[in-house]
């Protein structure tokens, strides 16, 4: 038992080694209380619909979520809208499809099973119309930066003056929390942008938090699924571990060796 | 290979037994005389095997939906890990099953090494060991690739750049791997072909590593050779068998950790970024896995003396039964050389620290003077260590301090206070 003990040290030893190593770059990033981290965290559905709502409103018009379909909307430990109301809001948006029986394209609704309509036709198009810079696809967003929601959430919310003698170029913004400070996405959020239809108040903070929320979800739509799961998977092996273990005494009793 | 032949009770038994002597293989594998007072260092070959197994199977069931074109790659990850049933589980337990068989195989390797494990008459198992740990580190890093993210795309290309380095023919090597004049998707196919393929030599030479193990039995603690069968002995199941069970059991809720509630902490952000040759990340890391031959590699000035030096770095494991000239296996024994195994230990880690650290300043310095020591403690402490060392007696069998009435636990620590 003394060796497992330190096999044990030695292995959250080197775990934390590369923890520390993962995050050594990181500056102080805006902490938030997030409903999905911990042993049996789950998304906080009010806040994933009125992220879905912000997301649709404000970032969609440049962000791309090409990998989320409209009928992960409805689907369980997602914003869990009802299904006609994801074939709703499917609805509002218009796909090319095709070709049809006369070898034509054509334009109609989008169903659930569509991915989410890009706003740009392709990279080349959305860097034309955004002064160069490609606004980066969401749909893995929360995975794909280094300090995760944490660090979505306070670049929305790190926009400041520059400091003194830092000049920006045009079209170019002082972030507090972005890699290397200039970012060519101006401001996105403001009190009251959105109009929640729960009757939250759309408070910048709130806004910023809902939709990284949604964020996270898109990036991980089975996390639910992933806590609900690893609570048993452990507590299943932990309870199996113990009977192996007093096996292995019973076992080695015969020969009156330590184990 | 077992002392005792074995006669299968059943006549059928018998005839096929004459014919394949499956039952004869069997029977040694369970009977197999392993000694007593293994402790729980000596349960990371089977935590092992089950890491291989594990990536083996997750991995064919990925290979099922994943797509192997620089087009399709990042998408084919991703609808793995949104529409395939349990994609997501699977793609974890992967992912994480290669951190997790690294953590068990350096744990393997440097119980090895504080035990004397490859020495007469285990070096050919030891070299085996060697070969099986290259391979991994490439099927790893060719695994790495496959998702096409941005640390893929990168590490991909600053690894096989290093092969550049060779003279003359360097720069048509390096096109030769790519399969053309970049990292492209000639290049994404034959990784996924070799990431395939390598599990399966493993597998092989896994085999070939135990048979090798199974001539003379294992090490143990003790360090002294063990007469087998007899009472210092006892029969690999169930005694090793439940053992060994037990640890797993106690690795695996370490790995579902890691799986269920941070699967992508030993991984980079930059992965879920899709490969783009046009823009290069600020910091091209390698897995933590990797770390300590990235910065052995980083801290010499020439590249080709780099990349010499990162490969003699792994290549003179094999020689190790060679360099280390005590006679003497277990460290227990060797009250100098346990303290040169610990600085070495450390020195490791803080080769793994400064690999993931910018290649300037303070951290380039410490990475020479690591590296420095690196090969100083096998090129020059081990071979004089043999030599100059005062070593303590050793006892004249395994069970010899339990029979004198002290457990044995109690005794190897007295021993270890004489120190």
């Amino acid at each position: 038992m003394k060796n497992i003990l330190k096999i044990s040290y030695l292995i959250i030893f080197l775990l934390a080694g590369t923890l520390t190593v993962n995050s050594a770059e990181k500056v102080d990033l805006l902490k938030t209380d997030w409903s999905f981290k911990g042993l049996f965290g789950k998304f906080d559905r009010g806040s994933l619909q009125r992220g879905y709502q912000v997301y649709t409103e404000v970032c969609a018009s440049c962000h791309s979520m090409k990998y989320v379909s409209y009928r992960n909307l409805f689907e369980p430990g997602g914003p869990e809208f009802t299904k006609d109301q994801a074939k709703a809001i499917a609805a509002g948006f218009e796909v090319t499809d095709g070709p049809n029986s006369d070898g034509e394209m054509f334009v109609r609704p989008a169903k659930l099973s569509d991915k989410f309509v890009m706003p740009f036709a392709n990279v080349k198009a959305a860097q034309a119309a955004n002064g160069g810079a490609y606004p980066p696809d969401m749909s893995v967003l929360a995975k794909a930066r280094s300090g995760g929601v944490d660090y979505i959430y306070s670049v929305l919310l790190g926009y400041e003056d520059p400091p003194s003698g830092v000049t920006l170029e045009d079209g170019v913004y002082y972030n507090k929390y972005m890699y290397g400070n200039n970012i060519k996405m101006s401001e996105p959020l403001s009190d009251g942008l959105v109009e929640y239809s729960d009757g939250t108040t759309a408070s910048k903070e709130q806004m910023a938090k809902d939709v990284t929320t949604f964020l996270m979800w898109a990036a991980e739509p089975h996390l639910e699924a992933r806590h609900k799961m690893g609570f048993r998977a452990i507590l299943y092996l932990i309870i199996l571990t113990i009977l192996v273990y007093f096996s292995m005494k019973k076992i080695w009793s015969r020969i009156e060796s330590e184990v | 290979m077992s002392d005792h032949e074995y006669v299968p009770a059943s006549k059928f038994g018998k005839w096929f037994n004459d014919r394949l002597p499956l039952l004869s293989l069997a029977s040694h594998l369970t009977d197999y005389p392993t000694p007593k007072n293994l402790n729980y260092w000596w349960t990371f070959g089977g935590i092992l095997t089950f890491c291989l197994i594990t990536q083996i199977v997750t991995g064919l069931t990925l290979a099922m939906h994943y797509i192997a074109h620089a087009d399709l790659a990042f998408e084919s990850v991703e609808h793995i890990m949104r529409d395939v049933n349990y994609g997501w589980l699977i793609r974890y337990i992967h992912a994480n099953g290669a951190s997790m068989f690294f953590l068990a195989v350096y744990i393997h390797i440097f119980r090895s090494l504080f035990y004397g494990s490859y020495k007469s008459p285990r070096e050919i198992i030891w070299i085996i060991g060697i070969i099986i740990y290259l391979l991994m580190m490439a099927a790893a890093f060719m695994g790495y690739v496959l998702p096409w993210g941005q640390m893929s795309f990168w590490g991909a290309t600053v690894i096989t750049n290093l092969f550049s380095a060779i003279p003359l023919v360097g720069e048509g090597i390096v096109n030769w791997l790519w399969g053309g004049y970049s990292v492209d998707n000639p290049t994404l196919t034959r990784f996924f072909t070799l990431h395939y393929l390598i599990p399966f030599l493993i597998l092989g030479l896994v085999v070939l590593h135990i048979w090798a193990l199974h001539i003379p039995g294992n090490n143990n603690p003790v360090g002294i050779d063990v007469k087998k069968p007899s009472k210092d002995t006892v029969p690999f199941h169930p005694y090793i068998v439940i053992k060994d069970a037990f640890a797993l059991l106690m690795f695996t809720i370490v790995f579902a950790f890691f799986v269920f509630y941070s699967p992508n902490i030993l991984g980079h952000a930059d992965n879920y970024i899709e490969a783009n040759p046009m823009v290069t990340p600020a910091h091209i890391v390698p897995e933590w896995y990797l770390l300590p031959f990235y910065a052995i590699l980083r801290s010499v000035p020439d590249k080709l003396m780099g990349v010499v030096a990162m490969l003699s770095a792994i290549l003179i494991l094999a020689a190790l039964p060679w360099l280390d000239t005590s006679k003497i296996r277990s460290a227990v024994f060797r009250p100098l050389y346990k303290q040169f195994y610990w600085i070495l230990v450390v020195d490791v880690l803080v080769l793994g620290y400064v690999g993931a650290m910018p290649a300037e300043g303070l951290y380039l310095l410490i990475a020479r003077v690591a590296t420095a020591y690196y090969f100083i403690h096998f090129l020059i402490i081990l071979p004089v260590l043999g030599f100059k060392e005062k070593t303590i007696p050793l006892p004249l069998s395994i069970t010899e301090p339990v029979l004198g009435g002290m457990p044995m636990a109690s005794a190897v620590k007295k021993k270890e206070s004489l120190n």
